[in-house]
């Protein structure tokens, strides 16, 4: 798989992706909403960044800076020392991008791929793409008759067949089943392996933790976190475990191997675990008193809402006239 | 980069489409057979000096290639709606590139019309010499550029669900006034008529009688709405591609 095209590699500025002090609001139906505050992001090439956050979190507001497809209202975007605008028309970036879902009519899955390869300068093959995207059986189908997973594999194949240096996906799995799944992410792995660079927004932190070297944690526009996954992991307790306990104390507690937090109210303790396995067997070995377990698995929504509770409101009135702009 | 790949799917598209061959393609041309067929031996129609045939030709060539320039409205929303438009915004594609197609199909998909209805035209006895179906044919693609750009410029603009009504609308309403189904030869339809571009294609079939069909009124009334309209198209593309 993969064979064409590594030379790119070896052509590609040593810059990486520069994102800097970005701001980005616009007007929605509630007044202005300022959907990405000053952020600043800095990504080596051949490095693969997860953008994590719940809904709303500007995850995509920043992709669109990143693609040129939304100017920032203030701070600079540099794609391999390139504005977007001219790292797009050189071909240099492939996109997914989250839409309605839907693809042109009246073409197949093949003249599709072919269209979008006709249009990059240094093309995957054609045929290799349909391949790692799984679209061999279903090539020769009009786009119209796809179901939702085919089509996301489509668009995928058509992100990757640019041959990019960088390989942008935005919330790529949704709609994909289980298996469609699996075998997207291990051929984003397979290209990020070439030595791509390869960013990608999600809202799952599994997704971040198995296919990223390094997850940006964004809420409310801003950063919450930056770094190897492991670290994100650690502060967003995946799991929670609730349980009776006497006499033992909350720091003690927030000690033990994969508890992350841990609170206690009364006899009754609540640790919000990174590693609820780990956790479970270190409490059930060192406190034999321990009972009425219950482990529930923390919806990841509720979890960054925690970590990025917002401090100063998502939305602003919208400015009644000349009395001055948020700046 | 490469333009000519992309144009060649785009007009692959649109005639692959149904909706194409029903509306823009068959329904002109059984409308045709309809009004001009029990009159095929009208040579003087309506005191024009041209033949029913011929007349009819003109007028429901004219409805048919708008309807095939327009439906490019159609197509761009539809590809709007799909979040391709945005797809093709972080391609190389140039959006002259991107207009090309758009152009080159429409025309393509009216030149197939106008070809139809002028052997149906011929079936009912339409006969001219050759300089004058060339001229004709010349004026009619010429009148098409304002729709072109009209058709842009509504795919840019409307949504899916609305497009359908408001260009089944317009083009009924600008064939009714620009004398497709009978000719307007006075009173305010026609200089208001005179004012819109459908006229002149209409007019370009009355070729037939010799002379110049447009005149100084005709060239100036389409280049007018060519360049108005272009620039609404223009700026249409601007405003949807800059949005969030």
């Amino acid at each position: 798989m993969f064979e064409t095209g590594s030379s790119l590699v070896n052509t590609m500025p040593a810059e990486g992706i520069q994102l800097q002090r970005l701001v980005k609001s616009y007007r929605g139906p509630q007044g202005l909403v300022r959907a990405v505050r000053g952020i600043d992001i800095s990504i080596a090439p051949g490095e693969t960044v997860a953008l994590l956050g719940p809904n709303g979190a500007g995850k995509s507001t920043t992709i669109d800076m990143m693609l040129g497809l939304t100017r920032p209202d203030d701070g600079s975007v540099s794609v391999f020392g390139h504005t977007p605008r001219e790292a797009v028309d050189s071909g240099l970036v492939g996109g997914m991008l989250q839409t309605g879902g839907a693809l042109i009519r009246d073409l197949s899955v093949r003249e599709v791929i072919q269209v979008m390869a006709s249009v990059y300068p240094n093309p995957m093959d054609v045929e290799e793409v349909i391949s790692v995207a799984g679209l061999r059986e279903a090539a020769g189908q009009r786009t119209q008759k796809l179901s939702g997973g085919q089509t996301q594999r489509v668009r995928f194949a058509i992100a990757l067949v640019a041959n990019p240096a960088l390989l942008v996906l935005d919330e790529p799995t949704v709609a994909m089943d289980v298996e469609g799944r699996r075998d997207f992410w291990a051929t984003m792995r397979e290209y990020a392996g070439r030595g791509k660079t390869v960013v990608f927004a999600t809202h799952y932190l599994e997704e971040a933790d198995a296919n990223a070297d390094r997850a940006v944690l964004m809420a409310h526009g801003r950063i919450v976190a930056d770094g190897p996954t492991t670290e994100i992991k650690a502060r967003v307790g995946t799991r929670t475990i609730r349980a009776t306990l006497a006499g033992i104390d909350r720091a003690e507690l927030a000690q033990l191997p994969g508890v992350s937090t841990a609170e206690r109210h009364g006899d009754a303790v609540i640790l919000r675990c990174s590693d609820s396995d780990q956790a479970i067997r270190e409490l059930l070995t060192r406190y034999a008193s321990v009972r009425d377990i219950e482990i529930t698995g923390a919806a990841l929504e509720d979890a960054f809402l925690e970590l990025t509770s917002d401090p100063d409101g998502d939305r602003e009135a919208p400015v009644p006239d000349s009395a001055g702009t948020p700046s | 980069m490469n333009g000519l790949v992309y144009t060649r799917f785009e007009l692959l598209r649109a005639f692959r489409n149904r909706r194409f061959f029903i509306f823009s393609l068959g329904f002109p041309l059984v409308l045709y057979f309809v009004i001009a067929g029990p009159q095929r031996n009208n040579h003087d129609f309506a005191g024009t000096g041209i033949s029913a045939p011929l007349y009819y030709m003109a007028g429901l060539a004219s409805f048919g290639t708008m309807m095939s320039m327009i439906s490019t409205g159609a197509r761009i929303a539809g590809e709007r709606q799909a979040g391709w438009t945005r797809q093709l915004r972080i391609t190389p594609l140039s959006s002259r590139a991107y207009f090309r197609a758009k152009v080159l199909t429409a025309y393509a998909m009216a030149s197939t019309s106008l070809i139809l209805l002028y052997v149906a035209g011929a079936s009912l006895g339409v006969s001219q010499s050759a300089p004058r179906w060339l001229e004709m044919t010349g004026l009619i693609l010429v009148g098409l550029l304002p729709f072109g750009a009209l058709g842009i410029a509504l795919g840019h603009l409307l949504t899916v669900d609305s497009l359908g009504p408001v260009t089944g609308g317009t083009v009924s309403l600008l064939a009714l006034v620009s004398g497709t189904w009978f000719p307007v030869t006075h009173g305010f339809l026609h200089d208001l008529g005179q004012c819109l571009p459908s006229y002149w294609l209409v007019r370009a079939g009355h070729i037939a009688i010799g002379g110049s069909a447009w005149g100084t009124l005709g060239w100036l009334v389409v280049a007018g709405w060519t360049i108005l309209l272009v620039a609404v198209a223009a700026y249409a593309y601007q405003r949807d591609t800059n949005r969030v």
